[in-house]
Formats: structure tokens, C-alpha cells, sequence
């Protein structure tokens, strides 16, 4: 499939070569020859591949259930003009930008991607975007080893637990100690501990979420991250919903040197956690050891204006072992949907979708509060998801739920084993008040039953 | 520009986010333009138009495999229930994505002839760290830590070193012969007891086969360490030779370049690491596990359709380096390269990779008369040519040879790397270029070499025919302007 050569095409190619046939031209020491052609699917046609892909859907049954899941994957509205202009074949098509004169497109819906989550971070600059949210956290991370020089950091529990695990996966590579500040009665984060924890000034950061994974929103209080700086230990914030952005008070206003975070409700599908798209802005005394690539604007011999990928000393191409970090593809074509998606939604359309995303949270807590045995865990204010106390364990009333086809949310005892009694439940502007009706249907239905302790 | 006011009604009207949320929770001001929804469409396709793409024209950017991306990948990539499925779904609800990546992840570990394939990483350099990661931890568990050696070829892509660092390892960069290739006697100069991991890729940079990678295999398995396959070019020997066979203990493929996904302008892209069954404990996490009909747990080999089991994700991994990233998979992308799969079957695979072959020497042996090839001899996927002698005597460097190109409509190959060559231009065709691109392409390069003998001039002012000319790196580097300020 999709190679265009006739038989007579290869004859020729093959002669000017001077080969007698394909096999020849790729022939292997008898050491490394295939013993038997490799075992893999018979080849199908389109309508046969159509065929199997329908056979997958149909096994996933999950898009077709009412659903309150987020947790760091967020199903907002895409208005279809995302697509229509992102799946141009000449975006989708190229490929990193190294030759700026062909580029220029590409190269200036980056900078507007920088330009955007500069300004929604309320930071001086931003990159071109990295993998995901948990790695744009352990990259914020070895930045702060960088700049200080320290091998230790101190994480929020109320950081979402898979971009503390992803941390710890890259902390035993650079053998970086991670250790946690507790989370406290009210969904925040504990502060009560950190000026001890900051006396010796081993940590090189401390990092915080908000809106954390409790939806709680976790902004340090004011004159915190002045003290935290004063120890020269560096502010990290973690965005694992960007759509908070453009509603609660900027990272940069209490305090934040380094925002990582996740745009994945930007303009990109959930797709089953992936492709997403990670993000790290930063104050502009951070700009050099920001990793992978960043877009500048500068002039071309005629004095045009001109875009080109710049300040790469500090990658991995030129600096080889001595770069900020491995990156080499990061995730632009996700940053380009998010940035036609800000152009299209703007300022008004983003200020409704988050105030849609609070209202609708706060009639679904209301709502599933006001049945016996259902509280909320917490009561710092929350953005788009809280912490509900069920009657019983958690995966008994999700169980419960998942058979009158409802995902409940996140069973939070997953990963906080003290808290198995709760669901991190979310709502978005696609949340309807039918749903959030058949979702305390449901709930009335089962306490009985789910409350037995499994 | 956009004016406020000029909002898109994509939404209802939110209610007054101060009656909602504490005031001191709020951002005073959202410093964003509204945009009529027809100034997005003109900007975003003025701004297409002016960006080279596969679909624009032919693409022999070295060592990126910038082949075709078939249109049938993106369709299955938005079949609804695929694109909207959340990760943490329940495992019942959710067992067509976890059976397409079963699937994949059987296809690629009897493709490569390994044992399994974990599809957590983002990119290739990203299975490359979890590869050295995977590596750390091995070593740790049978009791040699003290392995902190990685030994990288200098013709290693620059991730190598880089991924290497970020795990705490050393690096040893090792020499290639006059062939180009690796000494399996060199390397038993420095393979010894503080190796861990050896990472070659095959063919190498230089396009070549290292023909006696097994040699080098047994050196660096006696001295005890792993060997590590850079995928980044196993679109030159799909179906024909297995890295497994080699000798070969970990690899990782950039799904991007072998399996069709498109590179997107620099991503996403998808990264599998695959292993030896001795490495699969320290697999990434969740690892997707099949079961049978009577709920018995299925460790296949080779490939296997997947109707007929039913799926798990396994977090509970005890020797597992853990998660690489957010969620489990980059998953649209594994339905893309599943979709490619089916597309090609095992025996168009063989095929694609012997038509690359193809490709790439058949415009080494029609441009070899007008520029130097260090290596003239029958190469895989890609090969290098200096334009070190052009350079001597006409002034025209490789750099200058890539921007012709582009006043040409064709983008310009890889220029200076691998950094031995110098004046280097490193052409990858790909197989789904025609013989006619081919030729034009020859035609295009030998008048650019002509040009630059007779009038140097005039391929130096290069390019002219593009949206902008040369551009002033160091004033980007130097004055770094990295966003618009309101």
C-alpha cells in the first residue's frame, strides 16, 4: 500500500543501481536473516480496516454513559472549526520547523501559542509546548535542579498523583529525593510544615497545584511564595485544567516562577489520555534552561519580519549530553488545535466556558449533597471537580453506578487509601441537568446496598 | 484584529464568575482577543499556506521519514467512541482501545523480534529514557549499580547522549571505522564492567548496514551490558531483519516516522520501548494484559488477533520504573499505526522497507558525479553527501544547497548531521515517492550544483521564492522576542 512503483520503474531503478533485484539490495549476513517471514496481520483493504476499527468502538462503551470522570482529562465542547483548520495536510504534514522559510505558518502559530499561555499564566514566556502535564512537571522540576543546584523537591499531595508518579519515575534517574507536603482538613494543601521543611534550603522547589486534584483551588496565600523565594527555592504551579486559567487568579499573581500544566482542554480530544499537550511557562530569568524548542521573532535579509525556532544551545541536537533536557519532538500539532481553539472561543467564549464549568460543579454538588449519607469531603472553593463522601466505599457505589451505565468519577481511595469513601466528581459546560438528574436518581437508588464495607 | 464584543456563540452565556468564586480567586483580566469566526478561518489558512508540508511536495529530510500519511488513519482516529473515551474509564468500558493497543503492541514485538512492547512513551526520545530508566533498574536488581557507562557511536543522533544524561549515565562516544560502521574490536576496548547500555542504531546515521552488529552484541553481552536499538531508522529493514535477532536487549520506534503518523510540525509523536523477555518486569506502567475466555492470563508471542480476549490494565507492577507520562498512551496515534498495519499487512511491510531501500540509492547513484559521497556503496534508506569539495572551490556549502532546494519546491535534506561528515546532506526519500519525483528531484539538485559551479552567486541569494529570505538567527538568539506583548 502507498508506494507507487510499477514493475518497470523498479527494473530500471534497480539497473541504474547496478542490482539485480530488491532482495539483493537488501540482503543481510545469513546470521541476521529472517528464518521465516514475520507473523503479523494479513493485509486488509480500507472497508476492512473501517470494519475492524467499527468492531473496537463498539467494544467501548464508555463514550455512551453519562459521565462526571476529569481528573486531568477534561471533555469540554470543540467547535468544529478546530478541525476543519488544524487537519490542513500542510500542518499536519510537516514536520518540526528547521527550515524557517518554508515555515513561517507553523513557526507563527507557535509564537501565538507561547504568546497565549504567556499571558493566561500572566508569565514572561512559554515554550513550545512538551509532552503532557506530568512531564512538563518533572521538566519544571530538573529546571529548578538547574537553578539551584539542589536535589530535592517538596510536592503537594493535592499534586495529581499520576504527575507525582511520572516525577518519581524521573527523580530515580537523576537520583532527586521527592518529599510530600500533606494535604489539610479543607482539600488545600498543608502549609503548616513548610518553613521547617525549608530551613536547611535543600529543596530546589516547591510545587503546588490549583485548581489541585481535588478541584480544590490551591493558590499559595499571599506573602508564601515571598518566603518560599527567600530560602532561593523556586515556585513551581501545576495547571492540570487550563480551562481554570481563564477564570481564577494568574499562577504569576501568588507567586508561581515555573507554570507546568496540561492543555489538553484547549482544543484536544481525551482520546484515551493521549496525544495531550504539556506546557511550561516561566519568568524570563528562567528563559535558558527552559527545555525543547522555542519560536522567536526576528528579521530576514530584507528586513521582513520572520519567525524562527531559536536559542538552541540549549537543546539536545547541539548540546548532545550537556542539554536542559532529551526533548526533541514535543506535541505541536496538539498546540496548534489549542490555539486555533483560543482564537475561535476568545476572551468572551473563554470567560463563559469557565464560569459554565463552576456553575454547573456547583449545582451537581448541591444536588448530590442534599441526599442522605452524600457529603462534600472538603470545602475550599473549587473550580470544575470536588470530593463527595459516599455512603460506604467508593468502588462499590461506582460499581453500582457503571451498571445503570453512569461514570461516577474517580474513585480518589485509588490512590489516597484514606479517602476510599470519595469520588472526585467533574462537571464541564457539557454537563447537562439531565445528566446531573439521572446521575441522583441513580445515587438514591444504590446508598443501601453500596454502604455495606466490601 | 479581534475587538471584544466580536465573541463566537459556540456556548450559552456563563453566569458572573464573582457570583460564583471569592473574589481574591479570580483573575482581574482575561487579556485575550475576541475574533470573528471567518478571521480564524482566513488566518490559520494564510498561515497553512504558508507551510511545507508532505502534502505540499517531496520531503527527503534525512533520518525523519517523512512518507505519506494515509488519510484512512485520521478517519479511525475520530471514530467517536475511540476519540472520546476517557482513561479512566473502567477496563469493561473501555476494551476497544485497550485491544488496539494489545494488537499493536503484539504487531511491533513480532516485527522487531521482541518480547513485548510498552506504548506509554510519548516520543522517541522519551522511550529512550524510559529505556535507559528500564536499564537503571535492571542492573540495580541483579546487584551491579555500579554499571554507569552508556557507549554511543558518533554517528548517535544527539537524543542519545541527552537521554543518557538525564538518567545519571556517563557517556563514551565511540569512533566509527573508515567504513563508517563499528569495530566489534573497538568496542571491546571499552566494553567492560562499568557498561550498561551500548545504543546503536542500524542502518546507522550514514544510511549504512552495520553488518556485523551481532559481533558487537556478543562483545558488549560478555562484558555484560544491554544493547539498545535507536528505532529512528527501522523503516530501512521492516520485515527483512529484526533487531531482536541482532542481539539487540531494548529498542524503541518512532511510530511518527515508520508507521505513518503524521509529524504534525514537530508532534505528537509516539515512542514504544520494546524489550527482551528478561526486561519486562521493568516495563513502564500500566501494562495492558489479555486474558481468555475462562479469565486465564494470556502471554502471547508473535502476533494474535485480539477478538477473542478480553483486556486489563496492570498498574501493579512491583519492579516497573513507573509512569512516563500523564496517561497510558498517545492512543490516537496507536489507532493510526494499528490502521497502517492492517493497511499493509506483514508482507507489504517487507515491501515498504525494500522500496525505501530502493528510493534513497537510486539518487545517490544519479547524483554521485556532482557531489562527494564519503560512502559509495550500496546504502539503506538514506545516505550522505558533503558538499565539502563544492564548498572548496565555489564557496557553496550544504546549507546553501538546502535553501536552493526550497526556491525549488522541494524541501531541503538534513544538513550537517552526522556531525563526522562534513558539509553534510543527509537524503531520505522514503518509499512513497514515484520515480518521476525522483527524477525531478535528481534534475532539481544537479542544476543547483551547475548553478553554483557557473555562478555561486545565485545560489548563495537563495531563497527567493519564499514567503521570507534568510533570516537573522542571531538577533532571534541575541534579542529573544518569544510572544506578542498587548
Amino acid at each position: 500500500m502507498y508506494t507507487p512503483h510499477t514493475p518497470a520503474d523498479i527494473e530500471a531503478m534497480l539497473a541504474a543501481i547496478g542490482v539485480a533485484s530488491l532482495d539483493d539490495l537488501v540482503r543481510v549476513p545469513d546470521a541476521l536473516a529472517l528464518r521465516a517471514p514475520v507473523e503479523v496481520t494479513p493485509q486488509l483493504s480500507e472497508i476492512e480496516i473501517a470494519d475492524r476499527f467499527r468492531g473496537f468502538a463498539e467494544r467501548t462503551t464508555a463514550p455512551h454513559y453519562t459521565s462526571f470522570l476529569g481528573a486531568g482529562a477534561y471533555r469540554h465542547y470543540i467547535p468544529p472549526v478546530v478541525g476543519a483548520l488544524a487537519m490542513r495536510g500542510e500542518f499536519l504534514t510537516s514536520y518540526t520547523p528547521y527550515q524557517a522559510e518554508v515555515s513561517q505558518g507553523y513557526l507563527q502559530a507557535i509564537y501565538e501559542w507561547q504568546t497565549y499561555i504567556a499571558l493566561l499564566t500572566g508569565l514572561d514566556v512559554a515554550n513550545a509546548s512538551v509532552y503532557d502535564g506530568a512531564t512538563a512537571l518533572a521538566e519544571g522540576v530538573i529546571m529548578a535542579v538547574n537553578a539551584t543546584g539542589r536535589k530535592a523537591v517538596l510536592v503537594s499531595a493535592a499534586v495529581h498523583p499520576n504527575y507525582r508518579a511520572v516525577l518519581r519515575t524521573y527523580a530515580d534517574g537523576l537520583d532527586l529525593t521527592v518529599d510530600e507536603l500533606p494535604y489539610a482538613s479543607d482539600g488545600r494543601t498543608d502549609l503548616g510544615s513548610l518553613d521547617a521543611a525549608l530551613a536547611d534550603q535543600r529543596y530546589a522547589a516547591v510545587v503546588v497545584q490549583s485548581p489541585n486534584v481535588f478541584g480544590a483551588i490551591d493558590a499559595l496565600p499571599a506573602g508564601v511564595a515571598a518566603k518560599i523565594k527567600t530560602t532561593k527555592t523556586v515556585v513551581i504551579g501545576v495547571v492540570a485544567e487550563a480551562m481554570s486559567l481563564a477564570a481564577l487568579a494568574t499562577p504569576s499573581s501568588w507567586g508561581v516562577e515555573i507554570c507546568v500544566g496540561e492543555g489538553q482542554s484547549f482544543g484536544n480530544a481525551i482520546a484515551y489520555g493521549g496525544p495531550h499537550v504539556g506546557f511550561i511557562a516561566a519568568t524570563s530569568e528562567h528563559l535558558r534552561r527552559i527545555p525543547g524548542r522555542l519560536v522567536g521573532k526576528s528579521v530576514d535579509v530584507e528586513g521582513r519580519p520572520a519567525y524562527v525556532l531559536t536559542l538552541q544551545a540549549r537543546e539536545q541536537h547541539i548540546r548532545r549530553e550537556k542539554a536542559t533536557s532529551n526533548i526533541c519532538t514535543n506535541q505541536a500539532h496538539c498546540a496548534l488545535c489549542a490555539t486555533i481553539y483560543l482564537a475561535a472561543m476568545g476572551k468572551t467564549g473563554l470567560r463563559d466556558c469557565a464560569a459554565l464549568n463552576v456553575a454547573r460543579t456547583q449545582e451537581l454538588r448541591e444536588r448530590v449533597t442534599a441526599l442522605d449519607g452524600f457529603s462534600a469531603r472538603f470545602d475550599a472553593p473549587t473550580f470544575n471537580e470536588f470530593a463527595l463522601r459516599v455512603p460506604g466505599r467508593a468502588a462499590g457505589v461506582l460499581a453500582a453506578l457503571e451498571a445503570r451505565q453512569i461514570l461516577g468519577g474517580l474513585d480518589l481511595g485509588r490512590f489516597y487509601p484514606e479517602l476510599d469513601d470519595c469520588i472526585l466528581m467533574t462537571a464541564t459546560e457539557l454537563t447537562s441537568s439531565a445528566d446531573i438528574d439521572r446521575l441522583v436518581t441513580a445515587l438514591s437508588e444504590i446508598p443501601a446496598r453500596a454502604a455495606a464495607r466490601v | 484584529m479581534g475587538q471584544e464584543g466580536r465573541a463566537n456563540r459556540y456556548l450559552p452565556r456563563g453566569p458572573q464568575l464573582d457570583t460564583l468564586l471569592p473574589a481574591e480567586t479570580l483573575r482581574d483580566d482575561l487579556p485575550l482577543p475576541d475574533n470573528s469566526e471567518l478571521d480564524v478561518v482566513r488566518h490559520f489558512t494564510r498561515l497553512s499556506q504558508k507551510t511545507f508540508g508532505i502534502d505540499t511536495a517531496f520531503y527527503p529530510l534525512g533520518s525523519c521519514t517523512m512518507k505519506y500519511n494515509p488519510r484512512i488513519n485520521d478517519a479511525m482516529a475520530n471514530v467517536p467512541a475511540l476519540r472520546d473515551a476517557h482513561p479512566f474509564a473502567p477496563d469493561a468500558a473501555a476494551q476497544g482501545p485497550l485491544a488496539v493497543m494489545w494488537e499493536l503492541e503484539r504487531a511491533l514485538a513480532s516485527l522487531f523480534g521482541m518480547a513485548a512492547f510498552s506504548l506509554n512513551p510519548a516520543a522517541g526520545a522519551h522511550a529512550e529514557l524510559a529505556a535507559l530508566l528500564i536499564a537503571k533498574a535492571y542492573f540495580k536488581k541483579i546487584g551491579q549499580p555500579q554499571r554507569n557507562v552508556v557507549i554511543v557511536p558518533d554517528t548517535a543522533h544527539g537524543t542519545n547522549p541527552a537521554s543518557a544524561a538525564m538518567v545519571g549515565f556517563k557517556v563514551v562516544s565511540l569512533k566509527s571505522d573508515a567504513q563508517g560502521r563499528v569495530d566489534p574490536d573497538e568496542m571491546r576496548k571499552v566494553a567492560g564492567p562499568d557498561t550498561a547500555v551500548c545504543m546503536m542504531t542500524n542502518p546507522n546515521t550514514l544510511g549504512l548496514f552495520e553488518s556485523r552488529i551481532h559481533e558487537v552484541a556478543d562483545v558488549v553481552h560478555e562484558a555484560g551490558g544491554l544493547m539498545y536499538y535507536d528505532g529512528a531508522n527501522a523503516n530501512a529493514l521492516m520485515g527483512n531483519t529484526r533487531p531482536g535477532d541482532m542481539g539487540f536487549d531494548l529498542m524503541h520506534l518512532n511510530l511518527h516516522k515508520t508507521f505513518t503518523i503524521p509529524h504534525g510540525g514537530g508532534g505528537a509523536g509516539a515512542g514504544p520501548v520494546g524489550v527482551a523477555a528478561h526486561l519486562i518486569p521493568f516495563l513502564p506502567t500500566p501494562v495492558v494484559r489479555a486474558f481468555d475466555a475462562e479469565g486465564t492470563a494470556v502471554d502471547a508471542s508473535g502476533w494474535r488477533d485480539s477478538g477473542e480476549f478480553t483486556f486489563a490494565l496492570d498498574f501493579d507492577r512491583p519492579d516497573s520504573i513507573g509512569p512516563m507520562r500523564s496517561f497510558w498512551s498517545n492512543f490516537a496515534h496507536m489507532v493510526r499505526a494499528l490502521a497502517y498495519t492492517y493497511a499493509n499487512g506483514g508482507e507489504g511491510l517487507t515491501n515498504v522497507s525494500k522500496l525505501a531501500v530502493l528510493n534513497a540509492n537510486y539518487i545517490r547513484v544519479n547524483i554521485t558525479d556532482v557531489v562527494d559521497i564519503p560512502y559509495p556503496e550500496i546504502n539503506r534508506h538514506e545516505f550522505v553527501a558533503s558538499a565539502q569539495s563544492l564548498k572548496r572551490e565555489t564557496g557553496v556549502r550544504a546549507l546553501d544547497i538546502g535553501k536552493a532546494l526550497l526556491d525549488r519546491g522541494y524541501h531541503a535534506p538534513t544538513v550537517y548531521f552526522p556531525l563526522i561528515v562534513p558539509e553534510c546532506l543527509m537524503i531520505e526519500p522514503t518509499e512513497t515517492e514515484s520515480k518521476e519525483t525522483l527524477d525531478a528531484f535528481i534534475a532539481a539538485f544537479r542544476e543547483i550544483v551547475a548553478t553554483a559551479r557557473a555562478n555561486p552567486e545565485a545560489v548563495l541569494a537563495t531563497p527567493i521564492n519564499t514567503a521570507v529570505g534568510r533570516i537573522d538567527e542571531t538577533r532571534a538568539a541575541r534579542q529573544p522576542d518569544l510572544r506578542w506583548h498587548p
